[in-house]
């Protein structure tokens, strides 16, 4: 263990706080540095990531291929991220890069063949497996990239308030509440009743974007991974899709956005993480993109020429 | 149109038959004594010297009317054999149809979300194992095992022997149905059992069952609420498309058991040269692979709510090549190297 | 100020597993290589031996009849007394032989319909998938007994039968292939570079579809090996006198009823065998040809 993550794992125990003074917007620490949002309740971040690796089961490289041997080919490698309540954390890089790999590893899903290892906090306790599994079903809450993620062959409003839990009479009563509070985002996000009972083959882009909205509140969770919530909207719509979030994190909540586009993420979040090459290479707030001196790692720098109104200065190697 | 195209064919094959069809219609010794009316009577019927196009035109006309000749074997109208065999043949393809679909889909599920674990290596061995047995060397061991060292059933036909029709009761034609049954039953459960093994496996990959788990749903649990239903409509579909296979299966299981069926009655006729019997049977047969088709195609319209409202779009299962080729589940996900987002979408 | 990028950011050693697969997600190639070269030897030795017992079956030994398995008789004898051993191997090497021509001449047939309809524009296309439509529309079993009806009964009926009845599904992998390949970026960069369609063909088309061909013509070998015993058994394929699997056991289910059990019980798991080995071979075969790229 690093001295940084003991004396992290220190304040996760409850010993002294090394978040216990309040932060100013650009200051280093963990990695990253602050936005003004950015809170540390309880003196620790909301989710913390540390050291997460995730492997693919492949074949090795460059042996013949009778030879080649079954090993574990890293996707994602020693990435650190943190996200604090109250704000919006963008983690940009390019299309294709593992972004949603490691939104899904920070959630505790893997697919077949696939290895993760790390260390999680959330809420300032250190999570495995069984823990994240918990997670997921109340405080940290997904919305994926498409409508395709739902259930062809089930309306939309059973979709949306998902299975109740417990038991009996526990279960009925979560049921209703689930009924209600579905009701009641329908509502709020300007779906009709009769999207209810929709289709989701039968939804608008639109539509499709709050729904899925609307699967992630009905748990009220704190945390949101929201995973290229954009592509396909109009102008217009992506603005309230990201108002949506926006207000949600002015409600004490933490947006994770999972972007390739650099200029919405700077519009729109708190603080960027840089993503290239399997691993989040810079921690920063959104302020230090104002000048390339700013940012620490040269990618960022290619990001920061690679935005319209600096010339394009870097075109080879855009990001989108 | 295809029933006629089937029709036509089958037709050409049974007039392509090297027998002379007067004489195999009654046979050697009876062609030599018979009348010389009945023989011309006959000959009208067969159309001897007549065009191919004329003769098959006479016998679509009397198929239409539900004239499709006389067996030579049973020395009936060939669509009262038919009727006969068909009823027994009825409730051993029914029960096996029921029965395979049931088990198949259910142990297809167990494998499928237990994909690599024991309980998958366990039903997909015995799978594998079942596609490569004959069905008629299960039925005939079956019959050795059961009926014969064990005495349990009966050694074969449908009812006991030398027992009036009168005097057969529900429980005798249960006894011996239940052999014959359980065996069809095996045989068709191995082709259910991958096929909904490998669309669990695919569900629980894809992006539905991804999503559950985000949400914090246990396996189990996703299956039950989404999977289930997703899986269900393909494993139907191939239950419906399979019941020419099933026949095929009790044409085998019913020349074993000696079972008075369709498919003995079938093989009756080929053997004895029957012609106008075979063909009958292969018509009767098409038609129930076409009906097997339609309904899986009316059900899919009627279930699926994206035919529903978008008739005619592209078949919802798109598989691959080589699902097509190889019919039973890919043992292992591809992973999908030429993009960085390895494991993705890779499956087949 | 922002302190400089420091490249060696120490890594977190020994991060804990989160999530650890519980199985191996690929195959092993080398297992399955290994496979491929037994079983093909195996199938090899199965044919090599079944020519040299040929004359040891039809041997018949009066003194030794209907003997239950021994050490001198492994499979038993039958009512001539023939060494149900003999018998088994070369029945079971003429069904395999048997089955290998008719799952080539099957093969040949979709390779032919295949290409037609991939290349021979729509009408011919229209024309393959009416007949593919035709084939499937009989129970396959129905259809067996019509074309080895049509065709006389024995050695022609059976081959024709199974390569008549087994082409559709692998004609349709080619014709799939073909079209995949046909419409890919080198193919057409080929031909825009002026190469002739013969050298196109030859260059991409071949090496592309030749694989899946391959394996597809491996799959057919357990179905038309069964089919083949199975026609046999119901007496639609080669005559009684020919040691075929399928008339050995179905001459054995007539002596079902004496207890003679290892007629029935040894010949037909040794049919077992042989066509589970074939299907093996099969999916390897399969799996090393789609997941690695160029074999």
């Amino acid at each position: 263990m690093t001295d940084e993550t003991r004396a992290f794992a220190g304040g996760a125990r409850g010993g002294p706080p090394h978040e216990a003074r309040a932060h100013h917007t650009g200051e280093a620490h963990h990695h990253h540095t602050h936005a003004l949002n950015s809170r540390h309740p309880g003196h620790h971040h909301l989710l913390q990531v540390e050291g997460l690796s995730v492997a693919f089961e492949g074949y090795e490289s460059g042996a013949p291929f009778f030879k080649a041997r079954r090993a574990f080919v890293p996707v994602l490698h020693d990435v650190s991220i943190g996200v604090h309540e109250g704000e919006m954390l963008a983690v940009v890089g390019a299309s294709g890069a593992g972004k949603s790999i490691l939104a899904e590893a920070i959630m505790g899903v893997a697919t077949q063949g696939e290895r993760i290892e790390g260390r999680i906090w959330f809420d300032g306790e250190a999570q495995d497996e069984a823990g994240l599994r918990r997670l997921r079903s109340t405080e940290i809450a997904f919305i994926p990239q498409s409508v395709s993620c739902l259930d062809p062959l089930m309306r939309v409003g059973e979709q949306v308030r998902g299975v109740p839990r417990g038991k009996g009479r526990a279960r009925r009563e979560d049921a209703a509440r689930r009924l209600e509070r579905q009701r009641e985002l329908f509502a709020r996000y300007r779906l009709g009743e009769e999207v209810e009972r929709l289709y989701p083959h039968e939804l608008s882009g639109g539509m499709a974007r709050r729904v899925l909205l609307c699967c992630a509140l009905v748990d009220e969770p704190r945390l949101i991974i929201a995973d290229e919530p954009t592509p396909g909207l109009d102008l217009a719509l992506a603005r309230a899709a990201l108002h949506d979030f926006r207000s949600f994190a002015d409600g004490g909540g933490a947006i994770m956005l999972i972007t390739h586009d650099i200029e919405l993420a700077l519009a729109v979040a708190d603080r960027v993480a840089v993503f290239h090459d399997g691993t989040v290479v810079e921690e920063t707030s959104v302020a230090s993109f104002a000048s390339p001196e700013l940012l620490r790692h040269p990618f960022s720098r290619e990001l920061w020429h690679a935005l319209p109104e600096h010339d394009f200065a870097v075109t080879s190697k855009t990001v989108r | 149109m295809l029933v006629v195209v089937v029709s036509f064919v089958v037709f050409l094959l049974v007039d392509l038959s090297p027998v002379d069809p007067v004489q195999a219609n009654v046979g050697q010794a009876a062609s030599l004594s018979m009348s010389e009316a009945k023989r011309a009577q006959l000959e009208a019927y067969w159309g001897v010297g007549e065009p191919l196009l004329e003769r098959y035109g006479n016998w679509l006309w009397g198929l239409l009317h539900g004239d499709l000749g006389t067996s030579l074997r049973f020395d009936e109208p060939v669509a009262q054999v038919i009727a006969e065999r068909a009823g027994a043949s009825f409730a051993l393809l029914s029960i096996a149809w029921v029965g395979s679909g049931l088990l198949g889909f259910v142990l297809g599920v167990v494998a499928g979300m237990a994909h690599r674990r024991w309980p998958d290596r366990l039903i997909r061995g015995w799978c594998f194992a079942m596609t490569s047995i004959p069905s008629f060397w299960l039925a005939l061991i079956a019959l050795m095992v059961f009926a014969v060292a064990l005495g349990w059933f009966p050694i074969g036909f449908a009812t006991p022997v030398g027992v009036a029709q009168a005097d057969v009761t529900w429980a005798d034609v249960a006894h011996h149905l239940a052999l014959p049954a359980i065996c069809l039953t095996l045989v068709g459960v191995a082709p259910v059992a991958l096929h909904t093994r490998e669309k669990v496996i695919e569900f629980e990959a894809g992006e539905v069952a991804d999503f559950c788990r985000l949400r914090g749903e246990g396996p189990w649990q996703g299956f039950w609420r989404h999977g289930l239903r997703n899986v269900a409509l393909p494993a139907i579909t191939l239950q419906c498309a399979s019941v020419g296979e099933i026949f095929g299966g009790a044409v085998l299981v019913e020349e074993v058991f000696s079972y008075p069926g369709l498919g003995q009655a079938a093989v009756t006729a080929g053997l004895g040269s029957d012609v106008c019997l075979l063909a009958g049977i292969a018509v009767v047969t098409s038609l129930l692979v076409f009906g097997g088709n339609f309904a899986a195609d009316v059900l899919y319209g009627v279930v699926d709510p994206r035919m529903r409202s978008a008739r005619g779009a592209a078949g919802a299962s798109k598989e691959g090549p080589l699902a097509s080729l190889v019919d039973r589940p890919e043992d292992y996900d591809v992973p999908n190297a030429s993009t960085g987002e390895v494991g993705r979408g890779g499956t087949v | 100020m922002v302190a400089p990028f420091d490249m060696a950011r120490e890594r977190s050693p020994h991060a804990p597993v989160i999530v650890a697969p519980s199985a191996h997600a690929l195959p092993s190639r080398r297992a399955d290589l290994a496979r491929v070269l037994a079983l093909g030897a195996a199938l090899v030795l199965l044919l090599a031996l079944g020519a040299a017992l040929a004359p040891a079956a039809q041997e018949a030994d009066f003194l030794a009849k209907n003997l239950p398995p021994s050490l001198a008789h492994p499979f038993g004898t039958d009512w001539m007394g023939r060494d149900m051993l003999c018998r088994t191997v070369a029945g079971l090497s003429l069904s395999a032989s048997l089955g290998l021509l008719a799952a080539l001449a099957a093969a040949g047939l979709s390779l032919i319909l295949g290409c037609v309809a991939a290349l021979g524009g729509p009408a011919a296309d229209a024309l393959v998938s009416g007949a593919i439509d035709v084939v499937m529309g009989l129970p396959h079993i129905v259809l067996l007994i019509l074309v080895s009806f049509a065709f006389g009964k024995g050695f022609v009926g059976v081959v024709l039968a199974i390569a008549l009845t087994e082409w559709p599904r692998l004609a349709r992998v080619v014709r799939s292939e073909m079209l995949q390949c046909r419409g890919s970026d080198y193919v057409f960069a080929a031909r825009r570079l002026g190469q002739g369609p013969v050298r196109v063909a030859m260059r991409h088309l071949v090496p592309y579809v030749l694989p899946q061909f391959v394996v597809g013509l491996v799959l057919l070998f357990p179905h038309a090996i069964i089919h083949e015993a199975s026609l046999t058994f119901l007496g639609f394929g080669l005559p009684p006198e020919v040691p075929a699997i399928g008339s050995i056991l179905s001459e054995s289910m007539a002596y079902l009823s004496t207890g003679a059990w290892w007629l029935v019980a040894l010949p037909g798991a040794a049919l077992v065998l042989c066509v589970l080995a074939f299907d093996m071979l099969g999916r390897s075969l399969a799996r090393l040809a789609t997941r690695g790229g160029a074999l």
